[in-house]
């Protein structure tokens, strides 16, 4: 604070305008450069024809990657297939969750915040180690066939575990599993009480109160909890390579794999629109159903 | 409600889900412990040579100083941009507000994988190498929408009279911001800036493609993850990795229960 007292409102409106571009220009370039420019760039580059010639350079637009993507149909079956995949591991993840998130809302009285916490416990452990972790519980050696090898409920180590599209749907249903609880219990929680004393009171049995009070209530908090997984799982590479084998694959592997070893850059491009467009108009979509700010009060 | 008897089968599925998601992690746990090369069972008796073998590695501590130093950076600079976005979004009307809100959540919402992929096309194009700094952008770019949503709904909850009165006082605004504004939302920042670091600091998806010779240590593990003679090692270090961030979780949550 500089001494001489007050100064007049101009005076301030000054600072604050000064303080305004000073708050105003480090986001919005750095956003700007690193995300918009970016994705930008990739649009571009899926009207490209091809990788020859530098990558910095005048190319005349192109429509010839969107055409070979919409001829071949293997592209949108999977995109379909890890759509399909990831409506089942959001929706059991879900599923699984509630009554987790319940049981900590209503009935964990005191030790909830401890229950939380231990339930949070496997979210902060390496990803990529407790993916591993499933290839150990499922593999050939892993612990499952082991038991049931000792156990001598069969002759033969079961090889169908492991490097499918079963394994990743399982393997990512655990890995989301913490994760989600948090938005349905945030919902939960701000179920107003008196609501419950007042079915109550007017004589509602306890399935009726959740049929009718707690379960429209906590909606938001369901339906936020699905997307936050749906969409990075449409999106997922890493847990196919490590768990789905060659037949696991999804939709984001492919991208991965026309950047990667196929260097197709237009036609991997041409994917991540798709892709991008998708989850954009999936979220939109989302936004009309629920108030995604209510989330986050 | 709250009757005893009827919450048995709750507190049963809880501990019942709890020990299925431990049990994979109990699984890495003895592995880190076990005396044999091969990751099966059956188990071949206790040691703690893994861990010994881990300090002898300078690869992989070189890839978790790595780590460290790219989301020590990432969250940094992630915070310091997030708490502008916060303070221009709640306490200045301005017409490209809502936009620059929805930019800067909008990453959350954005597959990792067309990020990795558009990032790395504007890195070649104009010749900037990958390394640490690249992986570092894209961090700062994902962890960005956890610091707003952190640091706005901190703010959110103190209307500008304070403000107000420290300027009607005589203070010009950037002192207000750094005399009242910031202290009273410092517990967010805090918070904001550890869940952006745990972000960074397990990231994958990005750090694959963006990595150039330096790998994180994700990176590092994933190139690891062939070798079986490698892998108890790797796992003895996650092992300490999740000790530490457990005690960072917990500091951020202690701050974050400060009101």
């Amino acid at each position: 604070m500089r001494d001489g007292g007050r100064r007049s409102a101009g005076g301030w409106g000054l600072d604050r305008r000064a303080t305004f571009r000073f708050l105003y220009f480090p986001p919005i370039l750095w956003l700007g450069i690193f995300f918009l420019l970016p994705l930008v760039l990739m649009l571009a580059f899926s009207f490209r024809a091809n990788m020859s010639g530098e990558l910095f350079q005048l190319w005349t637009p192109t429509f010839s990657q969107y055409a070979q993507l919409i001829k071949a149909g293997s592209y949108w079956r999977l995109l379909g297939i890890s759509a399909l995949m990831a409506l089942g591991v959001a929706t059991a993840a879900v599923i699984l969750s509630y009554p987790i998130a319940y049981f900590l809302a209503f009935r964990a009285g005191e030790r909830a915040a401890l229950y939380l916490v231990l339930l949070l416990v496997p979210f902060w452990t390496s990803y990529l180690l407790r993916v591993m972790a499933w290839k150990l519980m499922l593999g050939t050696e892993g612990v499952i066939n082991s038991f049931l090898l000792y156990v001598g409920w069969i002759q033969e180590p079961l090889t169908a575990l492991l490097y499918n599209r079963n394994a990743v749907m399982l393997t990512l249903i655990y890995v989301w599993i913490p994760f989600v609880t948090l938005p349905i219990l945030a919902a939960l929680q701000r179920i107003d009480p008196s609501l419950f004393e007042a079915a109550a009171d007017l004589g509602a049995r306890p399935f009726y109160q959740f049929t009718r009070i707690t379960l429209p209530l906590s909606l938001p908090g369901v339906f936020a909890a699905f997307f936050m997984v749906f969409i990075p799982t449409v999106g997922e590479y890493v847990t196919p390579l490590l768990v789905g084998g060659s037949s696991g694959s999804m939709y984001g592997n492919i991208i991965q794999d026309f950047f990667t070893k196929a260097a197709n850059w237009p036609l991997g491009s041409a994917l991540s629109m798709i892709m991008l467009v998708a989850a954009l108009i999936f979220v939109y979509i989302a936004t009309r159903i629920i108030d995604l700010r209510a989330l986050f009060e | 409600m709250n009757t005893r008897r009827s919450s048995f089968p709750l507190y049963f599925y809880y501990f019942g889900l709890i020990a299925l998601l431990y049990l994979p992690i109990v699984v890495l746990f003895l592995f880190s412990l076990n005396a044999k090369t091969s990751l099966s069972f059956p188990l071949q008796g206790l040691t703690l040579g893994w861990y010994q073998k881990l300090f002898n590695s300078p690869a992989i501590l070189h890839s978790a100083r790595n780590s460290l130093a790219v989301a020590v950076g990432s969250s940094l600079a992630a915070t310091v941009l997030g708490t502008m976005v916060s303070i221009l979004y709640l306490r200045y009307e301005f017409r490209s507000k809502n936009l620059l809100m929805a930019l800067a959540v909008l990453p959350l919402i954005v597959p990792y994988i067309v990020l990795a992929v558009a990032l790395l096309i504007l890195f070649s194009v104009v010749h900037v190498e990958r390394s640490l700094w690249t992986v570092g952008v894209a961090h700062t770019v994902v962890a960005l929408p956890y610091v707003v949503l952190i640091v706005a709904s901190r703010l959110a909850g103190f209307d500008a009279s304070l403000e107000e009165a420290a300027m009607d006082l005589g203070a010009d605004y950037p002192t207000t911001l750094r005399r009242v504004v910031l202290p009273m939302i410092f517990p967010a920042i805090i918070s904001a800036f550890l869940t952006a670091f745990t972000v960074s600091f397990d990231e994958f998806a990005l750090a694959l493609f963006l990595a150039g010779t330096e790998p994180t240590f994700p990176v590092y593990l994933f190139s690891q993850l062939r070798f079986a003679n490698r892998l108890p090692i790797m796992i003895a270090l996650a092992v300490l990795l999740m000790i530490s961030t457990l005690t960072l979780v917990f500091i951020s949550e202690r701050i974050r229960r400060v009101k």
